[in-house]
């Protein structure tokens, strides 16, 4: 479904701030596969989606999305293709326009804009159906401003933009991070679910390692821009968080240092 | 009195117009766009030179309509495509046009005196100036309120209202955002065009100069309409701007009348601009936040 192969990317090239931010990084995922990617802080798991969406170009490398090659496509064309959730819950939607109306920006992801009503009815029909299992009362509120929503419903929210239109591939940076972890796990749940229901194929970052081991079929870690660990399969099904550590530490050298990642 | 009154109420209109496209940039777009100040003398420049050249006066409307969305394109294609902050885009389009008004114009003044204009027509069926101009304001300002009600509802439309405040999102929706941006302008400055052109038929002349300071006085009037009257629904917003718009011209016509001197006009519009804007930070310091949270909570 995705190729990415020999893929580069340095931040401001040719000053002192000079950094190598991704380095020939291959991947290939599966249909249906749900990779969650672990790593410390700078590691380049951010970089690496982000590319991938197309927020920034690449310097060297190509990246094929079933078929496609997306390398040089622009942000806006590639996010037909793409759902996208994340870290901080203000990004995924616009505070000022109602749950409708952010619902029917998303359900056209991939189509042409034109003249026509920006939302329908039989669309808010869909759209109550839809809000409805997420269990928040939203299906109720669809006229109210997204602005109003806590953290953890406006990331709901985003998740079922992000999957409103079947994306062929689901981008998830962090998405949970900035919530409670009450919330954090509900979201993460509703995450499982329709990726499960949709047979998505996802990249999930996360900086919980119980979260990376428990959900998806393929864990990857990266490590000062490189892919370090990929498992997949039984192995993955078996793998402990004191296992994960003592490969990080093999696999790189050095001792996994990242708070964020070890306290929770 | 009441021919003030009236008289404020008509030239309120006519800026009501020029209004709506500073709120298209200012609030829907999230843009401080001072094209502006360019587009409403290009209106009205465009509008007297067609008159003069014996161009049915509303025809000119439409060509002066026209030429502020070619400003604002121009503004648009230096802030996306050249990547140009958008205040920057906005005064390099706005001194380029100071060029461009002269030629159209070939001179500082430009008089519609004798002339046939938009208020003519009405006139010749016996009303009056004022009583046209406000005829002639509510016919126009109705109808760029409901296009706009119409295209601001549009999937187009929303993917602009979008735009202005998370552009980020935008993009992810498979929205191109220059493409949107580039079009909020367009609809800005043909109407702040429109508006320079309805000015300058009322007043019979057309003037370089008539644009400084326009975009606080559309500021002005944005702010106004949003004290007095909130931010509720989209439609409420638009007739709040018109509101605001017109009030703002009472109040000007007011200072005037209780002896202020006529030169001071701008200074006092921009402090009042500066007190509005600055109204938020003003609160935090008359009233500052008291401790309510009680013991238990």
């Amino acid at each position: 479904m995705l190729k990415i192969q020999g893929l580069y990317k340095v931040f401001n090239p040719g000053t002192v701030n000079e950094k190598l931010a991704l380095r020939n990084i291959d991947l290939t995922l599966e249909e249906g596969d749900f990779v969650t990617v672990i790593g410390g802080n700078g590691a380049g798991k951010s970089t690496l989606l982000n590319c991938v969406a197309g927020v920034y170009p690449i310097d060297r490398g190509s990246i094929v999305l079933d078929g496609i090659d997306i390398t040089k496509m622009p942000e806006h064309k590639r996010a037909a293709f793409l759902g996208r959730v994340f870290q901080d819950p203000i990004m995924g939607t616009a505070a000022n326009m109602g749950i409708e109306e952010n619902l029917a920006l998303a359900y056209r992801r991939g189509q042409k804009r034109t003249l026509k009503w920006g939302i329908t009815n039989k669309e808010r029909a869909l759209y109550r159906e839809l809000l409805g299992p997420l269990g928040l009362g939203l299906e109720n509120r669809l006229s109210e401003k997204v602005g109003r929503l806590s953290g953890g419903q406006r990331q709901a929210l985003t998740l079922l933009m992000a999957t409103l239109k079947r994306p062929k591939l689901l981008l998830l940076d962090e998405h949970t991070a900035a919530l409670d972890p009450k919330t954090a796990q509900k979201v993460l749940e509703e995450t499982d679910k329709l990726v499960k229901e949709g047979n998505l194929t996802t990249m999930m970052i996360t900086h919980n390692m119980r979260d990376a081991i428990k959900y998806g079929n393929r864990l990857i870690m990266m490590h000062d821009g490189q892919i370090i660990l990929d498992i997949k399969g039984e192995e993955k099904k078996n793998l402990t968080v004191e296992d994960l550590l003592s490969r990080f530490g093999k696999a790189s050298g050095e001792e996994f240092a990242n708070d964020r990642v070890l306290l929770s | 009195m009441l021919d003030i009154l009236t008289g404020a109420i008509s030239l309120g209109l006519l800026w009501a117009v020029m209004t709506i496209g500073v709120y298209i940039t200012y609030r829907i777009l999230d843009i401080a766009d001072l094209t502006v100040e360019g587009s409403i003398v290009m209106g009205a420049a465009i509008a007297a030179k067609a008159i003069s050249n014996g161009v049915n006066p509303f025809a000119a409307l439409f060509l002066a309509l026209f030429g502020g969305m070619t400003a604002g394109f121009a503004t648009g294609l230096l802030h996306t495509v050249l990547r140009i902050p958008a205040l920057l885009s906005g005064i390099l389009t706005m001194i380029g046009l100071y060029s461009i008004n002269l030629r159209i114009l070939g001179r500082a003044t430009l008089s519609l005196l004798k002339l046939d204009t938009v208020y003519t027509v009405f006139e010749s069926r016996g009303m009056d100036r004022t009583s046209s101009t406000i005829l002639l304001g509510l016919i126009c300002v109705s109808a760029i309120i409901c296009i706009l009600y119409w295209f601001f509802g549009t999937e187009i439309g929303c993917a602009i209202r979008a735009t202005g405040r998370n552009p980020q999102m935008v993009r992810a929706q498979g929205v191109n955002t220059n493409t949107t941006k580039i079009l909020g302008l367009i609809i800005s400055n043909g109407l702040v065009a429109l508006s320079g052109a309805l000015i300058a038929q009322n007043q019979t002349f057309a003037d370089l100069q008539m644009g400084t300071g326009s975009i606080v006085i559309g500021l002005a009037s944005v702010i106004i309409g949003e004290v007095l009257f909130g931010k509720k629904n989209f439609m409420s917003r638009l007739i709040s701007l018109v509101l605001g718009s017109v009030i703002y011209r009472i109040i000007i016509a007011l200072v005037l009348e209780l002896g202020m001197p006529a030169n001071d006009l701008k200074l006092f519009t921009a402090i009042t601009v500066a007190l509005a804007l600055s109204l938020p930070v003003l609160r935090e310091y008359l009233y500052p936040v008291k401790n309510s949270i009680k013991e238990g909570n």
